[in-house]
């Protein structure tokens, strides 16, 4: 049996973490189908048909899927669902709010958020915030999976050549409508998949301060990032959220400032592979995961640090 | 309108979390336990659109062990005007529960049904989506603004992007986002008079609910522990240690 990813997509390009769900597919089983249910979506199923772990591209094309509707794209995986062993998405907002509208009308209990596959039907998943990590084996007939974006690596997007498979379209809903969405534009890299991440917490003391965030960030090419604390307390707004309920991240370098480390915190950038910390206060339970700890001010540490990296002049775009 | 508000209990977000020597799961003998944060947040939407005037009743139900009561109970104490508890023991997948809860709907024949995102013990993030689905019910999850209109909820979503907007139909499924609403605290007062308030108790086996798990759960371990950091005295040597030993920038 295959497997049958859904891509997320805005109708132009395949969103990144795509890719990442792409390369977990096909570690369960080699022959991965990818779903995409758009509008003029043809540009997305052709960069997805140039991904060489996938084996075909199905492409369920009509107005009425101009914008993601869980309700929507559910009818048409269900359609599909009876050719497939395995359903996955990533587990970010598109596929959490997805899969499991899905798994219930296949009476499935779903296995959310993997970090691993272990085997076709055993995978490994953080549990508490990633304060442990359970060993699960799916006895359902069909497994709906969401795989947790960043571990693991994005598919290469070039040299495959899949055929593409126009699909049906099903009946669309009438019980939700989509009314607008507000994108924050920026042209600094996702949070999500940006390699170096400088964050600001509660210890910032306002939004106006977080232009000391920005200044390092501008200076390390770096996607900015907060604490709920920071959001909360509208210093920045929620997209920058990094923790259980905001976003995972795992850049080669974090950069926690003024950010206490709550539990919920951590959960979201603790498998990062370097982690910087500079807070006032040395008991702070940041220090306990942080490579390099700098007890300071961050008024005073953020500009100084500012003024070595200018000297460094070695930073990598 | 009637809304129904679906509560859990689980370990304290506070509390650090020990995983068994054996491996079977996490430690929760004598471990602080509450209600599921985002759960709160359900609770107080519900009661704040009573209070507007725009809801009659708000129902509060939990499925879980006989303690879960306490979950309810608390529910009461700011503001639901009664509880169910459905009585499961031990492990209960969100497909199970969302079963029951489908039950507890067709009995309950609420216009709304509230509840957290996402409980922080499992952090499953699929009961809600899943009741949607059983009920064929529009799903709107994520909330962090809900506008009561006419026959529709406008809910605002927090997604990776940004925040997208939808309409749905009554009757709806919204799961609620942290950033919803600040819960309130329950006053003495009303944690006394919480006591009098009702709490039907219900055995899941009474449903005709099959809440076996379908997934088995072979281990559970600790994460992998990071090595110890070091505390660098300067700015100056942070950027050499940055530089010259992790070579990150």
């Amino acid at each position: 049996m295959s497997v049958l990813l859904i891509a997320e997509h805005n109708n132009k390009e395949v969103k990144p973490f795509t890719f990442n769900a792409i390369s977990a597919a096909s570690q369960i089983n080699e022959d991965v189908h990818v779903l995409v249910i758009g509008s003029n979506s043809e540009e997305v199923a052709k960069s997805i048909s140039q991904v060489p772990n996938v084996k075909k591209v199905i492409n369920v094309n009509n107005p009425i899927y101009e914008n993601y509707i869980a309700e929507n794209y559910t009818s048409v995986i269900i359609k599909l669902s009876g050719n497939y062993s395995h359903i996955i998405c990533s587990a970010n907002t598109f596929g959490k709010n997805l899969m499991p509208r899905v798994a219930a009308l296949l009476d499935v209990s779903q296995i959310s958020d993997i970090t691993k596959v272990i085997s076709e039907d055993t995978f490994q998943r953080p549990i508490y915030a990633g304060n442990a990590f359970a060993t699960v084996k799916s006895n359902d007939k069909i497994k709906c999976v969401t795989i947790r974006p960043t571990s693991f690596d994005p598919a290469p997007t070039s040299g495959g050549s899949a055929e593409i498979q126009n699909g049906d379209a099903a009946e669309a809903t009438e019980i939700t409508k989509f009314i607008k969405k507000e994108e924050i534009k920026s042209d600094r890299p996702e949070l999500g998949t940006a390699r170096v991440v400088v964050s600001g917490g509660r210890g910032m003391q306002s939004g106006e301060n977080f232009k000391l965030i920005t200044a390092v960030a501008d200076k390390l090419n770096a996607a900015i990032g907060a604490s709920r604390a920071a959001v909360d307390a509208g210093y920045i707004t929620n997209d920058h959220q990094v923790g259980q309920t905001g976003k995972v991240v795992v850049p080669d370098l974090y950069i926690a400032v003024g950010i206490s480390g709550a539990i919920q915190h951590l959960a979201g950038m603790k498998e990062s592979k370097v982690i910087v910390a500079i807070n006032k206060d040395g008991e702070a339970p940041i220090f306990s995961v942080a490579d390099y700890g700098l007890e300071a001010d961050l008024f005073d540490a953020l500009p100084k640090f500012l003024e070595e990296l200018n000297k460094l002049n070695t930073i990598q775009k | 309108m009637k809304i129904l508000v679906a509560v859990k209990r689980v370990i304290d977000y506070n509390v650090q979390i020990r995983v068994k020597e054996d491996n079977s799961g996490v430690v929760t003998d004598n471990v602080k336990m509450s209600t599921n944060p985002p759960d709160d947040n359900a609770i107080e939407e519900a009661v704040k659109i009573k209070e507007a005037g725009k809801a009659k009743e708000v129902v509060a139900v939990s499925v879980g062990e006989e303690k879960a009561q306490e979950t309810v109970r608390k529910a009461l104490a700011v503001g639901a005007d009664r509880g169910i508890l459905v009585k499961v023991n031990g492990v209960i997948e969100p497909l199970a529960v969302s079963k029951i809860l489908k039950k507890i709907v067709e009995k309950e024949k609420p216009d709304l049904v509230f509840m957290g995102k996402q409980a922080i013990d499992d952090d499953c993030n699929q009961t809600g989506q899943m009741l949607a689905a059983l009920l064929n019910w529009p799903q709107a999850t994520f909330a962090s603004k809900i506008e009561v209109k006419e026959k529709t909820l406008e809910v605002t979503r927090e997604v990776d992007e940004g925040l997208e907007t939808i309409e749905v139909n009554v009757p709806a499924i919204v799961t609620c986002d942290l950033r919803l609403n600040e819960p309130r605290y329950a006053s003495l007062p009303n944690i006394m008079k919480a006591k009098k308030k009702p709490i039907e108790q219900i055995s899941a086996g009474d449903l005709g609910v099959d809440v076996k798990s379908r997934i088995e759960q072979i281990k559970v371990e600790e994460p992998p522990k990071r090595k110890a950091g070091i505390k660098v005295a300067s700015v100056e040597e942070l950027v050499q240690k940055l530089k010259n030993e992790a070579k990150v920038i």
